[in-house]
């Protein structure tokens, strides 16, 4: 684990701050009132994002959750694009109708995050039968949050995608609640892992916040399910740093909980990692000074797009136009 | 006194709560964000903390808990959050709850009500923003509240926990939560079933329910003080039962009807009532009606394009003059 090229490391402390950065902006102009709706951050576990996405090509696919924007990008797509997205731009990725919730950018196989908890995870189980059937050698990923595994769906899929050894990764982000309920309110089942095991689907419980853990398990479970092994399962133990939404009081968190929080910062402990190795800080602050301004470039560059015209609000509802007589 | 709509949510749980010992709350959300309304309901929640049960997202299975507990003496309330997420507990509402009783032949009931805080809510996106009544309307054996106020949110939201045999799905709207109503403590309510004329008038009738109910309002404001109209407002309160009778009767007296509808054009709340006014109304109309709904497109997250689709009292304004202006007697084709 210890034996990654520098490189890579570094390449994963941008990522990581790149998430970072570009979510603190979010933050910031909601507060501003110029993010519509109410977006959810993942600050604090993006090392889940940069450690999975890894070890994918962009045609391998993903699906995601509400708490969207780390896989998006983690994945390559355009920060400028996705921003323009959350903030209901006409270049936003999905043209301004998805939002926060909904980035999708299938040309980079992210197929779609959810507003709907546990509302893709067989979604992925198609996409994943579909990759095998076509024998192309992708694979499926879908992230998803500790709350969906109450979501009969959740096991439905896992039934699925162990019957027919499917190409798919389950990533689990446990992040111990759904919205404002801690998993031990909502579970006796303390470890997401252990729902794998009947289906006889590998599994394993991790780190969620130390990229390089998260790193190593990934690739063992990407080779494994490329090898045709079938599905695995990562359960990926960490926190998210923000609220449930931008906006939200946390009410349901103590002031302990919230202190202890800087302690598992991803973002703290690969820089931790790194200067133990001897890598000189110098280096480390010239990538985030560079993602920094390459971030709020492209974030400046949003607010600057053009919003949807509302003459086009009837486009995209059908594929193909509907008709009422057959054409020949 | 002067409550908010989401205070009478508030204030029918908390009272129900403490006036029947087999009330049970699956859930606690029932308020959305509104925070005057929680601090309301916490006492209670609190005070019967053993009757309330905390969710897992598990819609389905809570939906079905709900009505197995209400077939099984208790009363129900099941919180299914933002109205979209309905669509997870479906099998349960519509095809066990709603079917209980007649499939029995009469021998089990669900006094159930699944709460649900649907409607166009602002970049709540397409997956965020269903109205749900028009679906639910087609589902006999389901009652379907939409109240457009706060004095009807508290009083219809009581009668269902508290009175009701049947399975009721309760309609708040996000937007709605905030607007305030007058309620005077103790006063009967106006009966579930029966539609409310929220404002009298004689040149035209605007049936509204839920969220359009303040914007139809605001709309016949605009269209007296601007144009000179008399604006009678029905608000229907509820779906299932429909009160067919008023909507009538107000269109006997005016002769023109602009339905709002925050339902999709096709099919929805509006398309019954006009079908409604087709069938037995015919002779009362002096123009043909207007649907103000939305456009059969899912509902797109930017401002500016669900701004496009909203039932807005100016769009309301807009329908209502298409339909004064038109000629005082309808044509028949020759
Ligand atoms: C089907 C459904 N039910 C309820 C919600 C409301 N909701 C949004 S996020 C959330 C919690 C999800 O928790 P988890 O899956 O752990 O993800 P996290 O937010 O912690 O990342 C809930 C209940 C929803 N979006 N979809
Ligand atoms: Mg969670």
């Amino acid at each position: 684990m210890t034996d990654l090229a520098l490189d890579k490391l570094y390449g994963f402390y941008e990522q990581l701050w790149r998430i970072r950065l570009f979510e603190g902006h979010v933050q910031r102009l909601a507060a501003k009132g110029e993010v519509p709706g109410f977006p959810h951050l993942s600050t604090g576990q993006e090392a889940v994002a940069v450690g999975v996405c890894a070890h994918l090509a962009a045609n391998d696919y993903v699906f995601s959750s509400h708490r969207a924007h780390g896989h998006v990008l983690a994945k390559g797509s355009d920060p400028y694009a996705t921003f323009a997205e959350i903030i209901g731009r006409q270049d936003g990725l999905c043209r301004g109708r998805g939002g926060s919730m909904h980035l999708v950018d299938a040309a980079n196989g992210v197929m779609g995050a959810t507003g709907v908890v546990a509302g893709n995870l067989s979604l992925a189980a198609g996409a994943a039968w579909a990759a095998q059937a076509l024998g192309d050698g992708r694979i499926a990923v879908v992230f998803f949050g500790d709350g969906a595994t109450g979501a009969g769906v959740f096991h439905e899929t896992l039934n699925l995608a162990s019957l027919w050894q499917l190409p798919l990764l389950f990533v689990c982000e446990n992040n111990g609640y759904a919205e404002f309920t801690s998993r031990e309110e909502h579970s006796k089942v303390a470890k997401v892992s252990a729902f794998a095991a009947p289906y006889h689907l590998p599994a394993e419980t991790i780190d969620g916040n130390d990229v390089l853990v998260v790193n190593a398990a990934a690739a063992a479970a990407v080779r494994s399910i490329r090898s045709g092994a079938g599905p695995r399962l990562l359960e990926c133990m960490t926190y998210r740093m923000a609220g449930h939404y931008v906006g939200d009081a946390q009410r349901y968190r103590s002031k302990e909980e919230l202190a202890a929080m800087k302690e598992k910062d991803p973002i703290d402990r690969l820089r931790a990692h790194l200067t133990q190795r001897g890598e000189p800080a110098a280096e480390l602050e010239a990538i985030e000074k560079r993602v920094a301004s390459e971030v709020q470039a492209a974030v400046e560059r949003a607010r600057q797009a053009a919003r949807p015209d509302p003459a086009t609000v009837l486009d995209y509802v059908y594929s193909q136009p509907l008709s009422t007589t057959a054409e020949a | 006194m002067k409550i908010s709509f989401a205070q009478g949510v508030a204030m029918a749980i908390s009272e129900s709560l403490a006036a029947d010992s087999r009330l049970l709350l699956i859930g606690n959300g029932f308020v959305g964000l509104n925070m005057e309304a929680r601090a309301l309901l916490e006492p209670a929640l609190r005070e019967f903390a053993d009757r309330i049960l905390v969710a897992p997202v598990s819609e389905l299975a809570l939906a079905g808990a709900g009505i197995g507990a209400a077939m099984a003496g208790q009363r129900a309330a099941v919180d299914l959050s933002t109205g979209s997420f309905i669509f997870q507990a479906f099998a349960q509402v519509v095809n066990e709850a709603a079917n209980v009783h007649y499939m029995s032949g009469g021998q089990t009931t669900a006094p159930v009500t699944f709460c649900s805080l649907a409607g166009m809510r602002s970049a709540g996106a397409a997956q965020h923003s269903h109205r749900i009544q028009a679906m639910l309307g087609q589902v006999p054996g389901l009652q379907v509240l939409v109240p457009g106020g706060a004095d009807d949110a508290y009083h219809m939201l009581k009668w269902a926990l508290l009175q009701s045999q049947n399975p009721t799905v309760f309609i708040s709207h996000a937007l709605l939560l905030g607007e305030t109503g007058e309620l005077t403590p103790g006063a009967p309510m106006l009966p579930v079933g029966k539609a409310r004329i929220r404002r009298e008038g004689r040149d035209l009738s605007i049936i509204a329910s839920s969220i359009t109910v303040p914007r139809a309002l605001e709309a016949a404001q605009s269209l007296e003080r601007d144009h000179g109209f008399s604006v009678e407002v029905v608000d229907l309160r509820s779906i299932a039962p429909l009160d067919r009778d008023t909507v009538l009767k107000s269109v006997a007296k005016t002769g023109r009807a602009v339905i709002a509808d925050e339902c999709h054009r096709s099919f929805g709340v509006a398309a019954e009532i006009a079908a409604t006014l087709a069938e037995e109304g015919l002779a009362y109309l002096k123009a043909p009606v207007c649907r103000v709904a939305v456009p059969d497109v899912p509902v797109p997250f930017s401002p500016p394009l669900e701004a496009e689709l909203t039932v807005t009292a100016d769009k309301i304004v807009a329908g209502a003059l298409k339909v004064l202006n038109a000629g005082s007697t309808m044509r028949r084709p020759v």
